[in-house]
């Protein structure tokens, strides 16, 4: 087995683990980093971020506003520090990428432009036209190239190493080849982002399968508000692909099949011919999404051949906007549905896009698990409570994977290198377990995408907008057969090199177990909040559940279910109020 | 139109065979799938070894260029039923190593891209603590370019890197051109230094075929031709001012 060492080793090559990596080299350029990621650093999701990354920098607008609307947005789920932390961060870490190059639109006085986005009360999201997660994700790729990191390019991570309650490294194959690498670290950051696969309609990309949470919950760290869901209201049908918020931002309407501009129904707002703050069109996400169901049950939505949908109306916003504010929005649906946004209608419905739990850490991206830090969509910092306010998610990845990188970079330089003898000993038993179970396994009679399909349409049905206890219950005994079915999965592909069967084989054992911590998660929460639902608990209930769930794995190896409360500074839970004037900077709370 | 159609895709292990061959499959033509699509369906039922990149399905990740009936596509973004009746080609990028199947080996593209010096070059070596000023119309001067989303399309389609693999080629000079174009950046000579030599640029023989395949409309071979008309200058700057040309 080839065997490496490096002080910290990032997991996942995408924006938060880019940021990291620079700021381990930039705190201490002594320290060895290396990244380890299944695709290309430039593959990862963080591409397909469109609409922005909030940042407050406009003179009329202030942190307190900023943290009032992530704190307000989740239902009152975030970590009130946390989120203190990320407002504050936020404009520097952006203002570095901009340093770095990033092409930010800009005003035409050259300085940075921002644009509304949903939730937020002021302008504050800084935008690259419609790509911005494509444009930092290249930023930091291309920017990382000039320090010293050590890349593992398509290379599987398998197993995280843990000895003496420490972690010490992965177990990963280099998919080109087919060898089993030990990599040893100081410290492990895991950067893998989120697990949209899990669902049938996702905005995901093919390689969000929750890797590096379902490695953390196998190694023993607690994964943290898995139930927290998060659907975009417009996904396209089919493919799931998003069109951005930022279309809703510029002016775009939602309507329903009488061109009746229905959120006005739900509690967001009275519409207006210009897009208003916090608003109607520029409601919360989970809010948009529930208001969509709503108006199926009441028929007034628009069947489809992939289920039904709404329409996003851009026609007003004419070409030139569309072309100078939009113009990914209108590739896609050029080239996906074949409809140009100038002239038509695009039918939309709600799809899987975040997750707001993950792997739970503390605001310096430290787990409870010696040695591991995570950030990003992977991680649950609690920023974004029980509902992610958009444009937030590309702030976090830079905040929090900056702090990780940093505080990763400290431990490490104080820690022991761990000794090597029981490591190999270690990685000797993972290789075994690879060709045992995967590559050398007869005599399977089950299909991995017969199960992944099996397990996307349980997860709709048991984890979806609406939950209740039937439907989850449902779901868990579902997941649970197919834990026991996925034992059986049949391997035909026996290559060593580049074996993507052997990957999804893998990535849908890691599903599989995020699934599971989600049901057992959103059963045990019994109250509706943000995200999360429940018809049978319809009411938010902060006497009980004022708190995150954290999930373990059991020795029975089922999830184990606690609780831990959530950190109130300066504003106490209070009504979410949307489409009506509320006054700055959440004084109305004080 | 035919409920189903044929693609033959180019099958290769390392391990096992000495050549490439095509191996035929027979898939549903439905209206609304791209050619991805239609490998993902035969992956998933018909053959669970077949070997391709994909990742975001829309067209922005990059992992996806093949050729397609002789020419270089994402396959995310190609709609089948553009080829019906059929049958489809589907072959791995030309010009480079293939690891397996329809998985080239792009190690080659990485190192170019480094050494281009892809990133914002400054002599002031503490960055302010605001935003360097850039007017819209500084910003659209290298914007095109930023637009590369690295999935060797250009590289694949260019005959000059097909002969002389030393050729940096299409995609990491247009990112080196996105630099020296931002207002923001300082480092045009130093990527001179690495760029005007023999392998650099001029081997370029301006036929355009980068700019015709990019799915992302970057011009690639403008880009080098406006680096090598810089680069003159500047060796004519040099030649004339040695003491400060640069």
């Amino acid at each position: 087995m080839e065997t490496s060492s490096h002080d910290i080793l990032l997991v996942g090559g995408g924006g938060a683990a880019l940021r990291a990596a620079i700021a381990v080299s930039e705190s201490n350029p002594k320290l060895s980093v290396a990244v380890v990621s299944k695709v290309y650093p430039m593959r990862s999701h963080t591409v397909s971020a469109e609409g922005g990354a909030a940042g407050v920098i406009a003179e009329d607008d202030s942190y307190d506003e900023h943290a009032y609307d992530t704190i307000s947005g989740g239902d009152w789920l975030s970590d009130q520090d946390c989120v203190e932390i990320f407002v504050n961060e936020c404009p520097k870490e952006l203002l570095r990428l901009e340093n770095w190059g990033c092409p930010w639109s800009r005003r035409d006085d050259g300085k940075i432009a921002v644009r509304p986005f949903g939730g937020m009360k002021k302008m504050r999201t800084w935008f690259a036209a419609d790509k911005t997660g494509f444009h930092m994700l290249h930023t930091l790729f291309q920017t990382s190239l000039r320090y010293p990191v050590v890349r593992y390019d398509e290379t599987f991570v398998t197993k995280l190493l843990v000895e003496d309650d420490r972690v010490c490294g992965v177990v990963a194959v280099e998919l080109k080849t087919g060898k089993v690498r030990l990599i040893m670290a100081n410290a492990v950051i895991i950067c893998t982002g989120g697990c949209g696969r899990v669902f049938p309609y996702t905005t995901n990309a093919n390689i969000c399968t929750g890797d590096g949470m379902a490695l953390a919950y196998e190694a023993g760290a607690p994964l943290k508000d898995m139930e927290m869901v998060q659907y975009h209201p417009t996904g396209l049908p089919f493919t799931g692909i998003l069109i951005t918020e930022a279309s809703r931002a510029e002016g775009g309407l939602l309507i329903n099949k009488d061109g009746y501009r229905y959120l006005q129904d739900y509690n967001l707002g009275k519409p207006q011919k210009e897009p208003v703050l916090r608003s109607m069109e520029l409601g919360p996400r989970d809010r948009l999404s529930q208001a969509f169901v709503k108006e199926m049950e009441k028929g007034r939505t628009i069947k489809g051949p992939y289920g039904d949908v709404v329409h996003l109306d851009l026609r007003h916003l004419g070409e030139e906007k569309i072309n100078a504010k939009l113009p990914m929005v209108r590739e896609l649906c050029v080239k996906y549905e074949n409809i140009d946004p100038v002239h038509q209608l695009i039918p939309v419905r709600p799809v899987q896009h975040y997750m707001m739990g993950g792997i739970h850490t503390d605001t310096n991206a430290a787990t409870p698990l010696k040695g591991l830090y995570a950030a990003g969509e992977a991680a649950c910092v609690s920023l974004n409570g029980a509902n992610r306010l958009g444009s937030n998610s590309l702030g976090e990845l830079l905040v929090f994977g900056a702090r990780a990188g940093r505080s990763a970079a400290e431990y490490a330089s104080q820690s022991p290198i761990p000794a090597s003898t029981p490591l190999l000993a270690q990685g000797a038993d993972e290789e075994r377990r690879i060709h045992s179970q995967y590559l050398a396994k007869t005599g399977g009679t089950e299909k991995i995408s017969t199960l992944r399909e099996a397990m996307q349409h349980a997860m709709e049905a048991g984890a979806g907008i609406y939950r209740d206890r039937s439907s989850l219950a449902e779901a868990v005994n579902k997941v649970a057969e197919m834990r026991e079915r996925y034992k059986a999965i049949s391997m035909e592909d026996r290559s060593s090199a580049f074996n993507t069967q052997l990957v999804a084989a893998l990535e849908l054992g890691y599903l599989l177990d995020v699934a599971q911590t989600i049901l057992q998660c959103g059963l045990q929460r019994e109250e509706s909040r943000g995200a999360h639902q429940r018809t049978d608990f319809p009411e938010r209930d902060d006497q009980k559940f004022l708190a995150h769930s954290v999930v373990l794995k059991g020795n029975d190896g089922r999830p184990a279910v606690s609780y831990l409360p959530v950190t109130i500074t300066r504003w106490p839970p209070g009504k979410r109020v949307y489409g009506e004037q509320t006054t700055d900077g959440g004084h109305d709370s004080h | 139109m035919a409920d189903t159609i044929v693609i033959e895709v180019a099958r290769y292990s390392p391990e096992s065979d000495a050549e490439p061959h095509f191996q035929r499959y027979e898939v549903p033509l439905r209206g609304d799938w791209m050619v991805l699509d239609a490998l993902n369906y035969i992956k998933d039922k018909l053959d669970g070894s077949l070997t391709y990149r994909w990742s975001c399905r829309m067209g922005i990740c990059g992992s996806c260029g093949m050729v397609v009936n002789g020419y270089e596509r994402l396959t995310c973004e190609t709609l089948l039923s553009t080829f019906a009746p059929g049958p489809v080609r589907v072959e791995p990028l030309r010009h480079f190593p293939v690891a397996r199947d329809l998985v080239i080996d792009m190690t080659d593209f990485l190192e170019k891209l480094s050494r281009v010096k892809p990133w914002i070059v400054r002599k002031d070596k503490t960055p302010p603590a605001r935003e360097y000023i850039q007017t819209p119309e500084q910003l659209s001067n290298f914007k095109q370019y930023s637009h590369c989303i690295n999935c060797m399309l250009c590289y694949s389609a260019c005959p000059v890197y097909g002969i002389d693999p030393h050729f940096t080629g299409p995609a990491a000079l247009a990112l080196a051109e996105r630099y020296n174009l931002d207002s923001r950046d300082q480092g045009l000579s130093e990527r001179l230094d690495v760029l005007s030599q023999h392998d650099g640029i001029w081997d370029c023989t301006v036929i355009g075929e980068c700019s015709e395949v990019c799915p992302k409309e970057v011009d690639p071979s403008l880009a080098i031709q406006e680096f090598k008309l810089t680069a003159t200058k500047e060796w004519y700057k040099s030649f004339l001012m040695p003491w400060g040309g640069k």
